[in-house]
């Protein structure tokens, strides 16, 4: 298992610890395509831990099966199949003991890459999450701040181009600005690598702002929605989904496009203020909210008007 | 405790040839050290070393393999403890007494006593560099795919070395220490000198001796500072922001 991202499917998988009534997670059952990005999300005691944990049988499946790229995890030796997966948590579990280039080097070595390959597989992983490879390489995680630790705890769960990789709130434990920085890194990389990934968090809008699909877990860990962001702000399935995306989610939808992907009305010559098609429609409706006006006037790179936008549009978006 | 500090009535002490410093038996003669150095003392010190090699090497074997098998099984804990605790509070010269009708006047009597006190220290911090490793850190080797022994020797083992190295530290001082009882049983070690210069109340060879079980227990621990450190290039790493 290497290389190319494999489909991530979930089969009426059930968790339940002895001793207690109810299942952790009930009946789960959700595909992930390759390639893509999942977001499990829910409030604490939803079950989306351990729905992840159980993908690499840190967990043990009670009942249904989880398979990647149709093989079901139960039927791989448990070793083979961890370190097929990158796995990457919020306090990162660097080894304090081994330099940054020995952490990304941990999975390739247990594999027997040769030597070789191994230092050049980290010194691109290295390059990928930001961290010039001369000045990091030799360095221990005590030298390291928290945003550059989890970059080499990302680096390091790429370490063996792992089809699939999960991800157990990475960015929790950063700072708003380290993670905000982070959650782009993730987008970048993940456009160029196109991994399959799970992703658990308990924010909402990371969960928007990353995800291509998102599951909403409730307690018991009961699946309440599975949709892309978009589906999800417009059309929740429910009051507790549409509870969990706030009540701002019509706004959030409108982050979700820019004005370059609506239908413009044509120039009718009203005075309006004027932005750039690269604008998200939230921050349209904002400007058009301060400049007290019902239009907006869509600009092209050049600089030449191109149509207009109006709160009717906008208002129109969501149906 | 009789024998070698019962002093009894005053004696003229014979010292036989000597210096004047000798012969009147200052606090300190630098001549006797000179003149006794190769035949006495230093044979004395290499074989204070070699008791306290043996000891420590046997008695970290000995715990290291006690805190592996209490790492796997919790249960070991409590029997280990209590026999390597009820052996510490042992005192030595009563040890002693209780080996030497079993193994004799001999080393094997001595290195049994002495590895018995090494014991609780060395197992002690064994286990506790082991579970001193950071529950996140388990995690991520175990989510990586490493297995139990590969945790064990790649993870568990490299980060309890400075735990590890603390109890060598205070195991080595305290047998360097414990070793010049030794005499008692055998005449081995820096304190055969002592014991003997203690029957005559000559002083220089009671100082030189001491001095040197004192030298000797710096240096050790010097040492060991020095091995700690390069085995642990890590930890002597401060967070740089």
């Amino acid at each position: 298992m290497s290389g190319e991202a494999a489909e991530i499917a979930f089969d009426r998988v059930t968790k339940r610890y002895p001793g207690r009534a109810e299942p952790a997670v009930r009946e789960l059952t959700l595909t992930v395509p390759a390639g893509e990005l999942c977001c499990l999300v829910g409030p604490s005691g939803a079950g989306k831990t351990t729905a992840m944990k159980m993908v690499n049988r840190l967990i043990d499946i009670t009942e249904g099966d989880i398979t990647i790229g149709g093989t079901s995890v139960r039927t791989l030796d448990v070793t083979a199949l961890r370190r097929g997966i990158g796995y990457v948590i919020q306090q990162v579990g660097l080894f304090p003991h081994m330099s940054v280039a020995d952490n990304v080097a941990t999975v390739p070595r247990l594999l027997g890459w040769p030597k070789a390959r191994i230092a050049s597989q980290v010194d691109e992983l290295l390059h990928l999450v930001d961290l010039p490879p001369d000045d990091y390489r030799a360095r221990f995680p005590s030298q390291l701040s928290g945003g550059e630790r989890q970059r080499v705890g990302l680096a390091r769960a790429l370490g063996a181009n792992p089809p699939v990789m999960l991800m157990d709130e990475p960015f929790g434990a950063l700072d708003p600005i380290t993670r905000a920085r982070l959650q782009h890194e993730l987008l970048r990389i993940q456009h160029e690598l196109r991994k399959t990934i799970v992703f658990v968090t308990h924010d909402i809008d990371e969960a928007i702002l990353l995800g291509d699909r998102i599951a909403i877990l409730r307690e018991g860990g009961i699946l309440a929605q599975y949709d892309t962001p978009e589906a999800l702000l417009a059309r929740p399935a429910d009051d507790f989904v549409a509870r969990f995306l706030g009540t701002d989610r019509g706004l959030k939808l409108l982050s979700l496009r820019r004005l370059d992907e609506v239908e413009l009305a044509p120039l009718d010559g009203v005075a309006a203020p004027s932005a750039d098609g690269s604008t998200t429609l939230r921050d349209a409706l904002s400007l058009m909210i301060t400049a007290r006006s019902r239009s907006l006037v869509v600009v092209g790179s050049d600089g030449d008007p191109r149509g207009v936008v109006t709160l009717d549009t906008l208002a129109g978006l969501a149906g | 405790m009789s024998g070698p500090l019962a002093q009894g009535e005053p004696v003229i002490p014979d010292f036989g040839e000597g210096s004047d410093c000798v012969v009147e038996n200052r606090l300190f003669c630098p001549d006797w050290v000179r003149d006794n150095w190769a035949g006495v003392l230093q044979p004395a010190l290499l074989e204070h070393v070699k008791l306290t090699l043996i000891a420590v090497a046997v008695g970290f074997v000995l715990s290291f393999a006690a805190a592996l098998v209490t790492h796997r099984f919790r249960l070991a804990e409590k029997p280990f403890v209590a026999f390597s605790a009820i052996v510490y509070t042992i005192p030595s010269l009563a040890l002693f007494q209780l080996l030497v009708p079993v193994t004799g006047l001999t080393v094997t009597t001595v290195e049994v006593a002495l590895v018995g006190y090494t014991l609780l220290i060395l197992y002690r911090n064994t286990l506790e560099g082991l579970r001193g490793v950071p529950v996140d850190v388990l995690e991520a080797a175990r989510g990586m795919g490493l297995t139990r022994r590969q945790t064990l020797w790649r993870v568990e083992l490299p980060l309890a070395v400075p735990a590890i190295m603390a109890g060598l530290r205070v195991a080595v001082v305290s047998t360097i220490a414990l070793a010049t009882v030794a005499a008692f049983v055998i005449p081995q070690g820096l304190g055969y000198p002592i014991y003997l210069a203690l029957r005559e109340a000559f002083k220089t060879e009671i100082i030189v001796a001491g001095a040197l079980a004192i030298g000797l227990a710096l240096v050790a621990d010097g040492l060991l500072v020095v091995a700690e450190r390069a085995l642990t290039p890590w930890a002597q790493t401060r967070r740089v922001r």
